[in-house]
């Protein structure tokens, strides 16, 4: 059994918040210079510049990217010959978003749902675990702003809506939103699984990068085909209209309960900050 | 499209000018209030007692900045998503708020009350928190400190770059979605 100090956990995870609320991803920006060098329209070129001034800018003074630092989302893929030591991981972690919120100067949004009280320290972060063979621990970060994921549908659809179905809720779900969730966006889309876990899948896709294709090529084709008709919808960069609504459509997929065909659309903003290390 | 620079307080001539794509470069003193803020504001108003800042010719940015790193006066202070605030918008207009400012979509109700009140609502980039920070060059909290990011803030700005989302004629900038394209009808 691999033993890893908590210490080492803790410190992990307070440099993957920081660095991800400070540094956009490459894929990011590629996708923002490719997008950009298609648009027509003044405006959308516009935002395009200031979005790359603004990452230009945070690298520069280390300052965050957005002011909405996040809720610290992580999926951890614990290996099943590995264990943490001196800590619980689930402590652990919460303990590396304390420090990394606290050290980068990120704004603290976790609050009590009701009495709307700050908690002060932006836990207890939300944490996916996964067992997986091996002895190496996988901790993937995301920092989720609210604009966006208020923006979040989840849906039971009946198995015979199929594609059609699919295609035709993120559309309507996208065209409601219109400029609300800081456009260009990425969706996340679940498919399958049960009431709760489609949301779980959704949010998972949004820590690939989008250059990434589905290893599965049938999948892949319906990212391609919900990116086309999304952008289709010409809301463009900030809602001002052009060709750039959505950067990328990342799907995940499980098996269902033969009655049902849950699905939920995961928005993230354009300011993608996530974070991946394996230990 | 024009452009022009504006100072702090708004006049209802400043409005009147003002369409719809126009860019504005805004100079003086604004406030921030978000969520949190906006209730107690309007709870300050119903007991009938006075509100931390005069109204009359100011505007409200909808920012929750993140906090300032040592030798600078803010950290990254973008603007959050205004429809949160449409039930409390119509109110504060009727007391001589002549702008608010943020990103998104605003309610049929508060598109009437700057039609009738002769204010605006203004966009600023949503996300670009690093680069609107740059425009900002004090900042004290004023009330509510326990808030914490929420707490209402004094701002002075300096040229920050603002687009006329909805003007007081009615109009709105924001493409329409054409659901048609996209294969929805």
């Amino acid at each position: 059994m691999r033993e890893i100090p908590a210490q080492q956990i803790i410190d992990t995870v307070a440099d993957m918040c920081i660095k991800a609320n400070r540094y956009l991803p490459a894929d990011v920006k590629r996708a923002f210079d490719a997008c950009a060098a298609a648009e027509d329209l003044p405006a959308a070129k516009e935002v395009f510049r200031q979005l790359k001034e603004n990452y230009e800018l945070a690298e520069e003074t280390g300052l965050p990217l957005c002011q909405d630092t996040g809720l610290a989302v992580f999926f951890v893929d614990v290996g099943d010959d590995v264990r943490v030591t001196g800590m619980n991981l689930r402590e652990a972690i919460n303990e590396g978003v304390r420090k990394g919120y606290k050290d980068g100067f990120l704004r603290k949004s976790s609050c009590d749902p009701m009495t709307r009280k700050n908690v002060g320290d932006n836990t207890p972060a939300i944490v996916h675990f996964d067992m997986v063979p091996g002895d190496k621990l996988k901790i993937s970060f995301m920092a989720k702003g609210g604009g966006s994921e208020n923006m979040s549908r989840v849906t039971m659809l009946a198995p015979a809506q199929g594609w059609e179905g699919i295609k035709k809720f993120v559309i309507q779900r996208l065209a409601e939103a219109g400029p609300n969730p800081c456009p260009p966006t990425i969706l996340g889309i679940g498919v399958g699984g049960t009431f709760d876990y489609a949301p779980i899948l959704a949010k998972k896709a949004l820590m690939r990068s989008l250059d990434a294709l589905h290893p599965d090529p049938k999948i892949a084709a319906m990212e391609q085909e919900l990116l086309a008709a999304v952008n289709k919808l010409g809301i463009g960069p900030m809602g001002l209209g052009g060709k750039t609504t959505c950067l990328g459509v990342k799907i995940e997929m499980r098996p269902c309960h033969l009655a049902s065909l849950p699905l939920a659309v995961n928005v993230q903003c354009h300011s993608s900050r996530h974070q991946e290390v394996e230990i | 499209m024009a452009e022009y620079s504006l100072k702090t307080p708004l006049t209802d001539a400043d409005i009147q000018k003002l369409k719809v794509g126009d860019v504005v470069k805004l100079t003086g003193t604004i406030y921030t209030a978000r969520d949190a803020a906006h209730k107690r504001l309007v709870e300050t108003l119903d007991k009938g007692d006075e509100l931390p800042f005069r109204l009359e010719g100011s505007l409200i940015y909808y920012v929750g900045p993140s906090p300032a790193p040592p030798g600078r006066p803010i950290g990254a202070a973008g603007p959050t998503t205004s429809y949160r605030m449409d039930s409390y918008a119509p109110r504060l207009h009727g007391l001589g708020l002549k702008g608010t400012i943020g990103k998104g979509k605003r309610s049929e109700e508060v598109k009437q009350a700057l039609r009738e009140h002769k204010a605006a609502y203004f966009g600023a980039t949503g996300g670009a928190g690093a680069l609107l920070s740059k425009c900002i060059t004090a900042a004290k909290v004023i009330a509510y400190e326990e808030l914490g990011p929420e707490a209402i803030r004094e701002l002075s700005v300096k040229d920050f770059p603002l687009l006329v989302i909805n003007d007081c004629q009615g109009g709105e900038l924001y493409a329409k979605p054409d659901l048609k394209a996209a294969g929805l009808e």
